[in-house]
């Protein structure tokens, strides 16, 4: 994460934003434009086998209206409005959004407008000059918020959706253990929970750190098994603080 | 009880809300995404933007640097943004924008229209006179296929449903007149500079293919071939541009507001009147596709679709299509 934004809110408590950069962007974009090139792709593909009725995707001799109307405009509206109404259906989220983890929210901190998305979109004409969103990378690495032209004329910002969220585990682990602080538990319970994904060999060298930070050295010698009770026993052992 | 043991407490008590903060995360990602419309649901989540804070100050003193301040920052923001998710309807918006917000802009927008069109209108002259006085410099301005078909004293436009048929024609026409009027407003961005040069492009083309077709004896073909669409797409020329205006006017000229402000404001206000444009380039399109090359439409019908339009487009303009009701 590059840089934030805050918003006040009503409850005197501001809004923390954290500003996605031009790497997130980036992906999210590339995502969301291999999505639209597979469906009006799948479009004129399915369209021009019915429309033609055999193996063949030639489309037929001159400028043929029902083709042009059935096959090539759907998938060019495709193509070309996948990012307005996916954006105003899914709240300013795309799926390439939701891949890079970002979405699009006004400087209050809120869900954008169906004019501001239509604006941000609009603008897309002039950020995408002269070649591959030129205009618009050169924006976003200038600017402070990391915002393409169109996000200047529709209010908008690009933020990251999904902050860590704890493991539930977590919370436990913290709420019964009062031998650990909170962030050591979070590191306790984290590591337990990522356990299985694991290789041993990382297993083995976590499980030591955390086990000898935490006042509790692991045997030499023990095992995955051995280490992983030494772990459950010192998130379980104590009891909470009174 | 000592500072640090106080601390541990508080951090472990705070840490026991943990399941008020999921459950109101995932009320506010409910809400959100609009699978629930229980008032009970959306009533709880005042309450829960409220605990959240509570919470986030209350973490962000005590576990400044830990994983459960990154997800209650989320889930506060998230909050956040699901409260000031204002109601959206599309007809809802239509109507508004109709009756209300495009005579406001276009209110506001009157006299950038008027130079808007000014401009458009010395561009056409300035095309006209250039190539009645230098016919050669048609070349600068008309493809070469355009010039030796008016040459051979045809216009390029007869037999072009032969051709091309209506709808495609249509779909294309309107397509790229769209292109044109967004590119009109969104280069407004460049201090306005860009919106002059496409409305003068646009007026010094027009007239010098206006004077270009006179000189061979095809002026009323041509104007036949454009009134029908023409009244309505030249005036959307200006209106873009005139949006372009502003936009770029709010830059070179922000006021108080700062720069970027002043840009966010024109671009937002005088998008509205850029959506009515391309609703009218459509209608234009369609014109363009099925009446305009078809040689069975008579001068008279031409001229009346045209006029006809345009006034729509004036009533639609000035909130005469959908008028509010007195109060």
């Amino acid at each position: 994460m590059s840089s934030g934004l805050s918003v006040d809110s009503v409850t005197g408590i501001d809004v923390s934003l954290p500003l996605a950069g031009p790497g997130a962007r980036a992906f999210a974009f590339l995502v969301d434009w291999h999505i639209r090139v597979i469906l009006a792709l799948a479009w004129f593909v399915v369209a021009a086998l019915v429309y033609n009725g055999r193996l063949s995707l030639a489309p037929p001799p001159g400028n043929d209206a029902r083709w042009f109307g059935a096959v090539l405009a759907p998938a060019l509206a495709i193509y070309l409005l996948y990012h307005f109404v996916v954006e105003l259906a899914m709240h300013g989220c795309t799926p390439g959004k939701r891949t890079a983890g970002v979405r699009i929210v006004t400087r209050q901190g809120g869900a954008p407008s169906a004019g501001a998305l239509l604006a941000r979109n609009a603008f897309r004409v002039l950020d995408s000059l002269p070649l591959f969103y030129g205009v618009g990378l050169i924006a976003v690495i200038m600017t402070r918020e990391h915002v393409r032209i169109g996000d200047m004329a529709a209010g908008t910002l690009l933020v990251y959706e999904d902050a860590a969220a704890p493991a539930p585990a977590a919370l436990a682990v913290a709420n019964s253990a009062a031998a650990l602080d909170a962030v050591g538990a979070e590191v306790v319970a984290e590591l337990l929970e990522r356990w299985p994904t694991l290789t041993p060999q990382s297993r083995e060298r976590l499980a030591r750190q955390a086990l000898a930070r935490y006042g509790a050295a692991g045997t030499p010698g023990a095992g995955e098994a051995a280490l992983h009770a030494q772990l459950e026993h010192l998130a379980r052992s104590r009891g909470p603080l009174q | 009880m000592n500072g640090p043991a106080r601390r541990h407490a508080l951090a472990v008590s705070l840490l026991a809300r943990a399941g008020l903060w999921r459950d109101a995360d995932a009320r506010a990602r409910r809400l959100a995404h609009g699978r629930t419309e229980d008032a009970v649901d959306a009533t709880r989540m005042v309450e829960d933007y409220r605990l959240l804070a509570h919470d986030l100050a209350r973490v962000r003193a005590l576990l400044p640097e830990t994983r459960t301040r990154e997800y209650l920052e989320g889930a506060y923001a998230r909050a956040h943004a699901t409260l000031h998710h204002g109601a959206w309807h599309a007809g809802h918006a239509l109507v508004v924008l109709l009756r209300d917000e495009l005579p406001e802009v276009v209110r506001w927008l009157r006299p950038y229209i008027l130079w808007s069109t000014a401009i458009f209108a010395l561009a056409v002259g300035g095309g006209y006179a250039l190539v009645t006085r230098y016919p050669e410099l048609i070349a600068l301005f008309a493809s070469p296929d355009l010039i030796a078909s008016v040459e051979r004293g045809q216009l390029w436009t007869e037999g072009l449903l032969n051709v091309v048929p209506s709808p495609v024609l249509s779909a294309q026409l309107l397509a790229n007149n769209i292109a044109v009027s967004l590119f009109a407003y969104c280069a407004g961005f460049l201090f306005g500079l860009g919106t002059l040069y496409i409305i003068g492009l646009n007026g010094l083309m027009l007239g010098a293919v206006f004077a270009f077709v006179g000189q061979h004896g095809l002026r009323n073909q041509l104007f036949s071939f454009m009134v029908a669409h023409g009244c309505v797409e030249l005036s959307v020329m200006c209106l873009s541009g005139a949006a372009g205006a502003a936009v770029g006017e709010a830059l070179i000229r922000p006021g108080a507001a700062g720069r970027i402000e002043s840009f966010r404001n024109a671009a937002l206000r005088s998008g509205k009147l850029v959506i009515a444009c391309a609703l009218l380039l459509v209608g234009a399109g369609l014109i363009e596709g099925y009446v305009s090359p078809n040689p069975r439409f008579a001068l008279g019908t031409r001229l009346s679709i045209g006029i006809a339009y345009w006034l729509l487009m004036v009533a639609l303009l000035t909130g005469r299509v959908l008028p509010r009701r007195a109060a």
